[in-house]
This record gives structure tokens, sequence and C-alpha cells, in this order.
């Protein structure tokens, strides 16, 4: 049971309003652990939400600094942040957005040799990555520690994201078994992307994470939500749990985490 | 032939079709990007070429989406 402070009352009172979240779902959030691997177009709208609400420990993990490119829709980071690390751009705005918020900054790239100890003890995950590599290093450790993420993807004007409840609904390896060849597929420093869309997709993102920690509603597991912004076109493709996945089947054959090759969407390495 | 695909109905004039001539139908430029899902099931890349869809048949073509923070 947590005491509220009357200006903590205050604070989450619309929260406390909500039939389905109340002071019970509230206290959900603030004893809730959330990570979040990149502080990017998607991770940064999913931690200015999320520690607006409340979220007990907020993780962000993120080796990069701040570039102006990145201003165009990484809303977290201001024009006066440029050069500095992203995870304490984003630090220093979630503390100042709720200063009752944990935050942990880890300023790393994930990679095999580490995304197991760093996801270990959160709630939930949220990957807001940049890169092939990373997502399916993301899906292949949630899936190895039994931890809950949101999936997110965005290009252009469109976007994709599912949840996945480890042992329970379809994977990312489900649905693509492996990354795609090197450069076969555009990415957002390639080909752009409207700076809303990272808008759009990493606040669903935040709302599945707290709707697992509030346990309320039906997380987007077992399905695909896609859209397009142009037409504002928005799909939910079933999926199943597929039986022969590589690391979430029946019989596994990917039993340890190893390092993608390099990854598709860095173009200053390409 | 009917199909849906990504959820449209589509009519098709033309039978024994392949998963890989339905993406060339429809002008998906590169195979390797998408997975495709054949009434409620992954059909694997390597089968595009000889698994044959048939009247009613649900496809939906899944692309890999990689941008986020970069």
């Amino acid at each position: 049971m947590i005491n509220f402070t009357e200006e903590q009352l205050e604070r989450y009172s619309r929260h406390i309003l909500l039939k389905d979240v109340g002071v019970e779902g509230q206290e959900r959030f603030m004893s809730g652990k959330v990570l979040i691997i990149g502080a990017g177009g998607l991770g940064a709208p999913a931690a200015l939400y999320l520690a607006a609400a409340g979220v007990g420990t907020l993780g962000i993990v993120d080796g990069d600094k701040v570039e102006l490119s990145n201003l165009q829709r990484q809303i977290i980071h201001f024009t006066e942040d440029v050069s500095i690390a992203k995870v304490v751009s984003a630090t220093q705005k979630i503390q100042a957005l709720n200063p009752d918020v944990k935050v942990n900054a880890i300023q790393e790239h994930v990679c095999a040799s580490n995304i197991r100890d760093i996801i270990r003890g959160y709630d939930f995950i949220i990957d807001g990555t940049d890169n092939f590599a990373a997502k399916f290093l993301i899906n292949d450790a949630c899936v190895m520690e039994k931890i809950p993420f949101s999936h997110g993807g965005i290009l252009r004007f469109t976007g994709q994201t599912m949840t996945i409840l480890p042992d329970q609904s379809a994977c990312y390896r489900c649905i693509f078994s492996a990354p795609p060849p090197r450069n076969a597929v555009p990415t957002c420093s390639q080909a752009g992307v409207l700076g809303v869309i990272a808008g759009m997709l990493g606040t669903i993102q935040a709302a599945e994470a707290l709707k697992f920690l509030a346990k309320v509603g039906t997380l987007l597991t077992n399905s695909l939500l896609t859209f397009d912004a142009l037409e504002m076109d928005f799909r939910k493709l079933v999926l199943r749990k597929q039986a022969n996945c590589r690391v979430c089947g029946e019989h596994p054959i990917i039993l340890e985490l190893i390092d993608e090759e390099q990854p598709v969407c860095d173009l200053k390495n390409s | 032939m009917n199909l849906k695909i990504n959820g449209e109905e589509i009519i098709i004039k033309k039978d024994n079709l392949t998963i890989y001539d339905i993406l060339s139908i429809c002008k998906v430029e590169m195979p390797e990007m998408v997975s495709v899902q054949l009434n409620g099931a992954f059909v694997e890349r390597l089968v595009f070429a000889s698994t044959v869809v048939s009247d009613g048949d649900e496809i939906d073509f899944l692309y890999f989406m990689g941008g986020g923070a970069e």
C-alpha cells in the first residue's frame, strides 16, 4: 500500500478518477518498473508519458548523443541538448516533469553480452531501437528472461507495433524468423519519417505498458497493429504463436544470444 | 480466383498461382522484405515459389519496419 501525499492525489487525480485505474491502478504504476531501450523517436514520447503517469522506475538505455537531426521527432530532447548524451538529456526532462520517478540511465548500446543483465528486474520493456539487430536481440532476450515487451517500428508515414508476453503469445521471431538482408529494407535514416509518426507509435507502446501494469484491458498480443497515416488507416492483423519459432517454439534452436551483423539502419558506418 | 490480400478482396483471373506470383502481382519489389501469412500460418521464404494459393485464401504481407531511435 502506498500512502499518497496530497500532491500525488492531485497530480494523479485524472487516473484516480478513471474507473479502471483508480487508486489501485495508480499504485501499480508507482511500483512499476519499465525499461525503455532507445531514447529516440519512440522512446521519447513513451518516456514522457510514463513519467507523467508516475511509473515508479524508468530505465533508459541509449549510447548515443543528441544530434540536431533528432529534434524533428525525439521530443524529449531540446535544441540546447545537442551533443550531450541522450540518457542525460532524457533524465533531466523526466525529473523536471515528475520528481517522483526514479530514473536508471544506462549510457550503453544493448548487445548480446549486456542485455540480459540490463533488462532483468523490469516489469515491462519498450523496444524503441532503430535497427533489426537490436530488435531481434531484445525479442530473444525478453523471451529468455520471460519479460513482457512492446515491439515498435516506424518508416515514412507508417508504423507497426505488437506486445509480446513470452510463453503466452506470438513473438517477433514468430513473424520474422531472421533479420532482413543488409540494406534490403530502407530505414528512417535512409527513407525518412514524418516526426509525428514516432509520437503516434511511441504513445501506443506507452499505453500498452500502462495497461500491463494496471492489469486492465486487452493487450496487443497475437496481433500486429499497423497504420498508414497518409490514409489514416489502422489495421490489426491477427497472428498465432508459431510452434516452429526459432526462439519461443516447441524446440527452440536459439538458446543463447548472439550479436547479429552490424545494424542495417546505421548509415554512418555504411 | 478470389483472394483476400491484406484484408482486401481481390479477384485474379488466373489459377495455379504461387505466393511468389502473388508477391509479383502485388508489386512487392523485394520479397526478402516481407513475411507472408497464408490463412493464419507463416510461409517459409524458401517455399514461396512452390506454395500454390487457392480460391478463398487469405494472404497477409507483413513488412519489416526498423526505425525508432537513430
